[in-house]
């Protein structure tokens, strides 16, 4: 039984999250006439369950380890400082997003509901924590329809509102087919391997006797399902209709937190499964059996043209910052086709940023449609002149998600622009630096809005209250601070590096 | 020397001028006015401090010791780990004879640039602010020493020239301020690309001993620094060194501009308020120039001897083109404009030369056309102002109604087609003595001469449809010049005319420094051989 107590002890912070959602579920029933309560007890709970998760720095172990047959007796999920960052990442958005709620008209008109909305958002992070530390197939799927649920709910949460709905159940729909994909592809490689353990797929999948075909086509429906949470090309295309309909605060935290635990599923499961060796410089070697390289090239180019290319013409920024947040992705998956530690720190590196400067962004785009009702980019028109303290963070946030110095983004794609050029891949560089390109188009034509056109009658005046400006200086402050001295994020990044295995 | 920070200084207090900007109420529009005057004065002492400790004999190029005013420690100190090396970025700043005559520029196009200023009359806070802005990205350009901090100067002016443009500009402003968002860019986006190839192909050796990647533009230089498979690095027989030069000289050529990739510019010119003009004439270009002198020529002096032929094709295009294209135009801004192509391409005419002369010639001009071109765009924002019309042919006989400023303008267009005494006629003289001796590009700079011809053409042309003829009388009442404006002027009339007369005192600042690129380029020295390194 040591082992069970072992196991337990190791998942601490996922225990947390479990306890915070049953508490809310039974505060909502016990506070149910005065509900003001129940954002502190969600905030105390992400509190606390981040102070478990930096506990958990530099502890390393399986746990529940499954069977004492193999010689090699991994368990269902490893405790890694990879998994401590991601968790971390998960933590922070989502109690940035616990403030964007707490700040958010469109949420606080559903004042009788609120139990289940900050419920669910702990249905979202529990299933995400898994993820992130998943190493068992079973545990995979299991994590991601835990979190996928939870959200098809939050993306219609405002259901009074038909776009609401349908994001809903576009979403819903768009899930349960790519997870369904998944699960076949998880049975198939089931059907080959006699396992679902990860660490047991990487040596059974060395042997020659192995169906390449069989493995490829399991291979790709499985991406298919973590493509899918990422929003990758070319599985993105419930994004952007998500995103618009979607809640904002549910939209932010979609893109970020549940970006970065797909992002984290999809490197571990590349990593645990296919990769045999590692060499002294930090590039990966591949077992031999699925050739990852070009097609993750292939649908990261893709990726990040198709967001960019999409976003030049919408008119609506939380579609425009959905097909930015496409881009992204793309951007991202670059770090992960170099195989190497170097990759993997730059895709540390910009999750970091990406945190700050996309939740900042619709920070603002929420903020002024409290105000305006809409996010329709006429509204900003003279936005700068009536209201300077957002319009200025919110050109920093741009120029940031367009990677320009002296700001946190250039850190961010430096970093994987780095690690592409060290990997020679100067073509593949070249493809992503003329995406930025493009992607300052749209970016600037907001920042267009907001100061060349003059402000007109019809123009809002924002001013928002004390505890939103902080939070807007909060979150513009690093991304600046960062842009111009980035040690202390790549010293964090450098140190989270570890994952289990090999 | 002095041990004061005073590059630091220079760099940066007009950042501290936009905070203090930044802190006043809107309304107090003169405080904010002279608030930036007396900043943008505050850098023309500084520059002349700078040149009263200048050391004339003194090389940099490649030299770290004969750098000087030098400024230099650890901005970024990541230690490494087992794959990943030390990353290490120095804040360093230092000039050398390239770089002080463009220091003294900045300094001085800034401060008639404020000047000019006065008219803007509407959100004069964000104005000023974004300009001090500017200022400071302009002035580290030309100060640091390493590439990474080089590039975070040049990408930190693109955001506040866009709304200088976007905001206080013309009717097409937001066009011509996108465009030229893009395509400066694109080019640095390649920049960027270079900057990381490079990173990776040499190592610089610290004091205990150990090699780390580095972007120390010196140590770039030095071909012993390079690794043996670095992409860059020529002991890699499979190296893309020359596609990096091509990709790092788009990125400067954007810039300058040189053809084709100069269509931004007759757009951001026209649409640009007159201070902007200036400023974008008078500084911004050179950094383009001065980019391929600092970084390009003696990092890849390898390439840049395979490529020379076709920069001076480039440079007359450039001459011939902008010249001819300026005969057509029937708006005097982008005339203006046009002239700046075709005077540009001496500056490229004159390094491709790759001789003493040639080079200094380019730099003596990348300084006087930024005083010559920032007066002709004066010129132009003062008639505008007053008549609000920029059209060639809406004016004539203005010469009697306003004397002392026809006098100014003739001065200023006697210098840009290059009139002995004034300032233009040396550079352009150096430039052609400098080509015209590398058998190469000698036909090329027969054909460029025609440049003169035709610059003599459009300038004298103008003037007579502007000042000479019949007086139109739609413009009887105007007024000469005012105080501030001969505060504009006189300053650069007067650089314009000493350094015509007595060129050594430009050139004096810069022959060593030209010297000692030359050498290098030429590969009669060994840098690896030089102490200190």
């Amino acid at each position: 039984m040591t082992n069970l107590y072992q196991s337990i002890l190791l998942i601490l912070p996922e225990i947390v999250v479990s306890s915070v959602l049953i508490i809310l579920v039974l505060s909502d029933l016990i506070f149910h006439k005065d509900k003001r309560v129940i954002p502190f007890i969600a905030g105390l709970g992400i509190i606390v369950t981040g102070a478990f998760v930096i506990n958990q720095f530099g502890i390393t172990g399986f746990a529940f380890q499954t069977s004492s047959q193999t010689v090699r007796n991994y368990g269902m999920m490893a405790i890694d400082s990879f998994g401590v960052f991601f968790k971390l990442i998960v933590t922070a958005s989502s109690l940035l997003i616990l403030f964007f709620s707490h700040a958010s008209n469109e949420i606080q008109k559903t004042k009788d509901r609120l139990g289940e909305y900050y419920a669910l958002i702990f249905g979202m992070i529990l299933g995400m924590f898994f993820m992130i530390s998943a190493t068992d197939m079973i545990l995979i799927y299991l994590s991601m329809e835990m979190m996928s649920l939870s959200s098809y709910v939050l993306a219609g949460f405002t259901k009074l509102r038909d776009r609401s709905s349908e994001a809903s159940l576009k979403y819903l729909i768009y899930g349960a087919v790519s997870s369904g994909l998944m699960l076949f592809g998880i049975s198939i490689v089931y059907g080959m391997t006699g396992s679902t353990n990860l660490y047991v797929i990487n040596s059974l999948i060395q042997a020659p006797q192995i169906n390449l075909f069989a493995l490829s086509f399991a291979i790709v429906l499985i991406f298919a399902g973590i493509g899918y949470k990422i929003s990758s090309a070319p599985f993105h295309f419930w994004t952007p209709d998500v995103y618009e309909g979607a809640p904002i605060t549910i939209t932010a935290f979609l893109s970020v937190a549940s970006k970065a635990a797909g992002f984290a599923l999809l490197i571990r499961f590349i990593k645990t499964t296919f990769v045999s060796y590692i060499d002294s410089n930090g590039s990966w070697t591949l077992i031999n059996v699925f050739d990852w390289k070009p097609i993750l090239i292939g649908i990261s180019i893709l990726t990040m043209t198709l967001g960019n290319f999409s976003a030049l013409w919408q008119d609506n920024l939380k579609r425009m910052l959905a097909y930015s947040s496409i881009a992204h992705a793309g951007y991202l998956l670059l770090g992960l086709v170099v195989f190497s530690n170097q990759g993997l720190i730059a895709i540390l590196i910009y999750f970091i940023v990406y945190l700050l400067m996309n939740l900042g962004a619709f920070l603002i785009v929420m903020l002024v449609a409290n105000k305006t009702g809409s996010e329709e980019i006429d509204d900003y028109n003279g936005l700068g002149y009536t209201s300077p303290l957002l319009a200025v963070s919110f050109a920093i946030f741009l120029i940031s998600l367009t990677g320009l110095p002296p700001t946190a983004g250039f850190i961010g794609k430096l970093y994987l622009f780095i690690a592409l050029v060290d990997a020679k891949m100067i073509f593949v560089a070249v493809i992503a630096l003329l995406n930025s390109v493009v992607s300052l188009y749209y970016y600037i034509r907001v920042l267009k809005h907001m100061y060349l056109v003059k402000p007109t009658e019809s123009t809002a005046t924002v001013v928002p209250s004390l505890n939103n400006r902080i939070l807007v200086l909060a979150l513009a402050a690093p991304v600046l601070i960062f842009g111009i001295y980035f040690a202390p994020i790549v010293d964090l990044a450098k140190n989270c590096l570890v994952i289990l295995g090999l | 020397m002095i041990g004061f920070p005073i590059l630091s200084l220079i760099t940066f207090l007009p950042v501290l001028g936009m905070i203090i900007i930044l802190f006043l109420k809107k309304e107090q529009t003169a405080v904010i006015k002279y608030t930036a005057l007396a900043i943008t004065a505050l850098q023309v002492v500084l520059a002349l401090v700078l040149l009263m400790n200048y050391n004339y004999s003194a090389a940099g190029v490649y030299e770290e010791k004969s750098f000087q005013f030098i400024e230099k420690f650890r901005w970024i100190n990541i230690t490494g780990i087992s794959w990943l090396g030390t990353v290490k970025v120095d804040y360093f700043l230092g000039i050398d004879g390239l770089s002080m005559p463009m220091v003294i520029l900045t300094a001085l196009i800034s401060f008639i640039a404020t000047l000019s200023s006065w008219n803007i009359n509407h959100s004069l806070k964000g104005y000023f602010a974004l300009f001090l802005l500017l200022d400071t990205g302009m002035m580290g350009v030309f100060v640091s020493l390493d590439f990474f901090l080089f590039y975070i100067f040049w990408e930190l002016m693109l955001l506040p020239m866009y709304f200088l443009i976007g905001i206080w500009g013309g009717p097409r402003k937001e066009y011509a301020a996108i465009k030229f968002f893009i395509y400066t860019l694109f080019g640095s986006v390649f920049m960027l690309l270079v900057m990381i190839g490079l990173y990776f192909s040499a190592t610089e050796t610290l004091a205990d001993g150990s090699k780390v990647f580095t972007f120390n533009i010196l140590q770039l230089m030095n071909s012993a620094n390079y690794t043996a498979d670095g992409i860059l690095s020529s002991l890699n027989p499979n190296n893309m060194r020359f596609a990096a030069y091509i990709a790092l000289f788009v990125g400067f050529a954007i810039k300058i501009p040189m053809f084709p990739f100069h269509t931004w510019l007759p757009d951001a010119h026209v649409e640009a308020p007159t201070p902007i003009s200036v400023i974008l004439a008078g500084v911004l270009l050179k950094m383009g120039t001065y980019g391929i002198l600092r970084i390009s020529y003696p990092v890849f002096p390898d390439v840049t001897k395979q490529l020379m032929w076709w920069i001076a094709l480039f440079g007359v295009i450039n001459i011939i083109y902008g010249a001819l294209v300026a005969l057509a135009q029937k708006d005097f801004k982008k005339l203006i404009a046009y002239s700046s192509v075709s005077h540009m391409g001496y500056v490229l005419l004159g390094m491709a030369s790759l001789t003493s002369v040639g080079i200094n010639g380019a730099i003596f001009q990348m300084f006087n056309h930024g005083t010559i071109t920032a007066m002709l765009f004066l010129i132009v924002g003062v008639i505008y102002d007053r008549t609000h019309t920029r059209g060639l042919n809406d004016f004539g006989g203005l010469a009697s109604q306003l004397p002392i400023y026809t006098g100014f303008v003739t001065v200023a267009f006697f210098a840009a087609i290059g009139l002995p005494s004034m300032s233009g006629f040396i550079s352009e003289a150096f430039v052609f003595v400098g080509a015209f001796s590398i058998d190469a590009i000698r036909t090329l700079t027969i054909i460029s001469t025609l440049g003169i011809l035709l610059g003599a053409g459009y300038m004298l042309w103008t003037l007579q449809r502007i000042f000479f003829g019949p007086l139109n009388e739609k413009w009887a009442n105007l007024k000469d010049l005012e105080f501030r404006e001969y505060a504009m002027f006189i300053p650069l009339t007067i650089v314009i005319i000493f350094l015509g007369v007595y060129p050594s005192a430009m050139l004096n600042i810069m022959n060593t420094s030209v010297n000692s690129l030359v050498n290098l380029l030429s590969g009669n020295i060994n840098i690896t051989s030089i102490s200190g390194f």
